[in-house]
């Protein structure tokens, strides 16, 4: 019985992920925090190191392995950075998959193999400023004109939505006509094409390093080949993509509540009040202990839908749990540590302050606590 | 080779579907009336050991058909389906604590002489660790052990032993000298019958059909053949049990909680509110949604903690550490999880919630002994931190 899901392959691949993060990484990320801002070429040396296409197939510009190798990825940078975590998993895990799912080899060619070498930044264009979770609602639409489409609306809480090179987008088509989800369409949209805009970069509480924008399109044209899969199956294609996602943020979720957890109890075990280290206290002591059993626990189940993901299992049910799970730990979690560094925990720019915002945004990014409670009641029969 | 290894195969889905026929005829449709009589028949020791279902974990030489862990885990997760909590527990006190310390480390004569009968289901096992005075502690007991030639003469009290009322046999632990320490504790066997062993039934608000006894023990004299395991060596014995135990109940807590959940749900649908049924209203759907990924959380820490005791059990090298810690997470998290879901099961009945026709309140009661039984949450805290070594106990 194998204990762990990783290869000696996938060990190797660990070491190497966590020197580039441990030397290129986390030294910046206290200063880009502060600047609201990190350098591009973040994403060109994940490149070059081959950090971004690792599950993604050979022929396609990426490494050929398993998902267990993004989750190695995913989880080392997590552990550091929730916000790092966040920008390069909207690269890897939410604006190229569909590119190989559903995209031409000329589409390939152009937006993945550059995006997996780190030259292209893509982002995933879904909420805009009236919808977020109910994408049937979006008002975003492209329009036939010959052929070409004409594209305007706008998309708000953008993950590198300032920075990227291209947008994978839902976007409205038609009219649902019976069916709530039809009529919208995915596209690759270029962000150099006139009438695209960043109108605003928002100032977040957390995950300040990362840009989160406000997009707007003005009768961008888009050429046909920016049509991403098929015409209508646009809805259908972005649930595909959310899945992913969804994985994905709840893999380096729970390794950033693992990371917060193990800050809590190292410094547990060296703070001293009342003539002892805080850990000794039983109350602390317990309370490290509920922490480290919920990481454990939901450490499990992530792991158990990443297995059925990697095996090709689309399962719904159990990345909707996991989602759900793993936002309400490192919420908890985080918070925990807080309460357990005392004002050390809440120091601005401390990696646990820091975190703590950041772990906030993962109950409400990628569908909120509620979206995920609405999907497994559907899949319940509940509702 | 990378991913998480099965552990179930086909033949475990075939012994599922033979768990679940036997727990669907014999123990399901009786379990409410069990209940009222506060009584199961002892026959269905025998029957459960007929059709095989104690042998899971032991090993042909002794009349088993394993050691297969993962089957067993099947037979533990499809008894708590027959919702009649303190037959599984006499059950499970007989064949997961009793019979497997026999397993472990009885000699070849205690073997046959208590192993296999207990496997076929015709002698019934308990063990008796908790006192008055000491539960979790188990450094703690009192219960004295004193050479007198070639026997053993037994002095002490033990409570809450679940099937020690009715068993056939006690596995006893006992202090075998005066000096103090955990080094000092040694396990007997104690058959009905003894001169000087006597008992009594334990009425218990949950758990009704368990026959939970208190055990006295006045100069109860057993020869060294009784001697379960080496002098000092019953401390040893008893933790390195603990892990299965543990797991053991997680196993049934999460089985246990997936029918509060499910007789939760079926009560939402029928009872209707405000003009529609209680599951129409989003709060409750949300509510349900939340206990199915608690359930299914502490599914997936449970089976990370099998797999783990699997490995152990089959040769491969884990630390101990880590069996340890993983399996008292499992058992902290599920026992409290399966009151949680058991409770909002009780909460959505409403006033009917209290009714004794209803099975809610029965599993509920029945699922707050979780966090007491088999060392208590607060025990299971103080042992994940002390692996975490953040310090106190």
């Amino acid at each position: 019985m194998n204990l762990s899901p990783f290869s000696e392959e996938h060990d190797l691949l660990r070491k190497s992920v966590a020197e580039w993060v441990d030397a290129e990484i986390a030294p910046h990320v206290p200063a880009w925090e502060a600047a609201g801002d990190f350098p591009n070429d973040v994403f060109t040396r994940a490149g070059e190191l081959g950090f971004l296409g690792l599950a993604f197939p050979e022929a396609a510009g990426g490494h050929g392995g398993d998902y267990w190798a993004q989750v190695v990825f995913l989880e080392e940078v997590g552990r550091i950075s929730q916000a790092i975590a966040m920008v390069l998993s909207v690269q890897t895990d939410m604006a190229t998959p569909p590119i190989l799912e559903f995209g031409t080899e000329d589409q390939i060619d152009r937006w993945l193999k550059p995006a997996l070498r780190g030259e292209l930044i893509g982002a995933i264009g879904i909420t805009e400023p009236d919808t977020g979770s109910d994408v049937a609602a979006i008002r975003t639409r492209a329009v036939r004109d010959g052929d070409h489409w004409v594209l305007n609306g706008s998309k708000m809480y953008i993950t590198n939505g300032a920075r990227a090179d291209f947008i994978t987008m839902v976007v409205r088509t038609g009219e649902p006509e019976g069916d709530p989800r039809g009529g919208i369409s995915m596209f690759i949209v270029e962000t150099g094409l006139p009438g695209f805009s960043v109108s605003e970069k928002l100032d977040k509480a957390g995950m300040r390093l990362s840009d989160t924008a406000v997009l707007h399109m003005d009768d961008v044209r888009l050429p046909a080949e920016a049509l991403l899969g098929t015409e209508g199956d646009g809805f259908k294609q972005i649930m595909w993509e959310l899945q992913g996602e969804r994985i994905g943020v709840s893999v380096f979720g729970v390794a950033g509540a693992r990371a917060v957890l193990d800050e809590a109890i190292g410094y547990a075990g060296v703070r001293e009040a009342f003539g002892s280290p805080i850990g000794r206290f039983q109350a602390v002591s317990h309370r490290l202990a509920e922490m480290a059993t919920e990481v454990e626990a939901v450490q499990a189940l992530v792991y158990e839908c990443c297995d059925l993901w990697n095996r090709g299992i689309y399962a719904t049910e159990e990345v909707a749990m996991a989602k759900l799970a793993v936002g309400q730990l490192s919420h908890q979690v985080a918070d925990q540590a807080v309460q357990t560094l005392g004002g050390a925990g809440l120091v601005e720019g401390s990696f646990i302050s820091r975190e703590w915002l950041g772990m906030r945004i993962g109950r409400i990014g990628g569908g909120s606590d509620e979206v995920q409670r609405q999907i497994l009641a559907r899949i319940m029969g509940i509702a | 080779m990378s991913g998480l290894e099965p552990l179930f195969r086909e033949e475990h889905d075939a012994y599922r579907e033979a768990a679940r026929r036997f727990v669907a005829n014999e123990i399901a449709p009786h379990a409410d009336r069990w209940e009222d009589a506060r009584e199961f028949p002892r026959e269905l020791f025998s029957r459960v050991g007929q059709t095989g279902f104690f042998g899971a974990k032991f090993s042909e030489e002794w009349g088993g058909t394993g050691p297969d862990f993962a089957a067993e885990a099947v037979w533990i997760e499809e008894l708590s389906k027959g919702l009649s909590f303190g037959t599984a527990a006499d059950l499970g006190a007989h064949s997961q604590l009793a019979a497997l310390y026999i397993d472990r480390f009885g000699s070849v004569e205690q073997k046959e002489r208590w192993l296999r009968p207990s496997i076929d289901g015709r002698l019934l096992g308990a063990l008796a660790v908790t006192e008055p005075g000491a539960g979790s502690d188990v450094n703690g007991i009192r219960t004295t052990a004193r050479r007198d030639g070639h026997n053993w003469l037994i002095n002490g009290s033990k409570v809450f032993i679940t099937n020690g009322s009715r068993c056939d046999y006690v596995v006893v632990a006992a202090r075998s000298s005066d000096r103090p320490g955990h080094g000092e504790i040694t396990l007997f066997v104690v058959e009905e019958g003894s001169p000087g062993f006597s008992r009594n039934r334990i009425d218990l608000i949950a758990w009704h059909t368990s026959h939970t006894g208190e055990l006295f023990f006045d100069d109860v004299r057993v020869s060294d053949a009784h001697r379960l395991g080496d002098v000092g060596a019953g401390f040893r014995h008893i933790m390195a049990n603990f892990q299965w135990e543990r797991l053991m109940m997680s196993l049934s807590a999460v089985s246990m909680a997936e029918q509060s959940l499910q007789i939760a749900i079926e009560y939402a649908r029928e009872r209707h509110v405000f003009g529609r049924p209680v599951i129409g209203f989003q709060v409750w759907q949300h509510r349900f949604a939340d206990l199915a990924v608690r359930i299914r959380t502490g599914k997936a820490l449970t089976y990370r903690a099998l797999r783990c005791h699997i490995a152990a059990e089959t040769g491969a090298e884990v630390p101990r550490e880590q069996l340890v810690r993983l399996s008292s997470m499992a058992k902290l998290f599920t026992q409290r999880m399966a009151w949680q879901v058991a409770d909002e099961c009780v909460q959505v009945h409403g006033g009917a919630g209290a009714l004794k026709e209803y099975r809610a309140q029965r599993l509920w009661r029945d699922a707050r002994v979780g966090p007491i039984g088999g060392g208590t949450d607060d025990i299971m805290r103080n042992i994940i931190a002390r692996t975490l070594e953040v310090g106190a106990g």
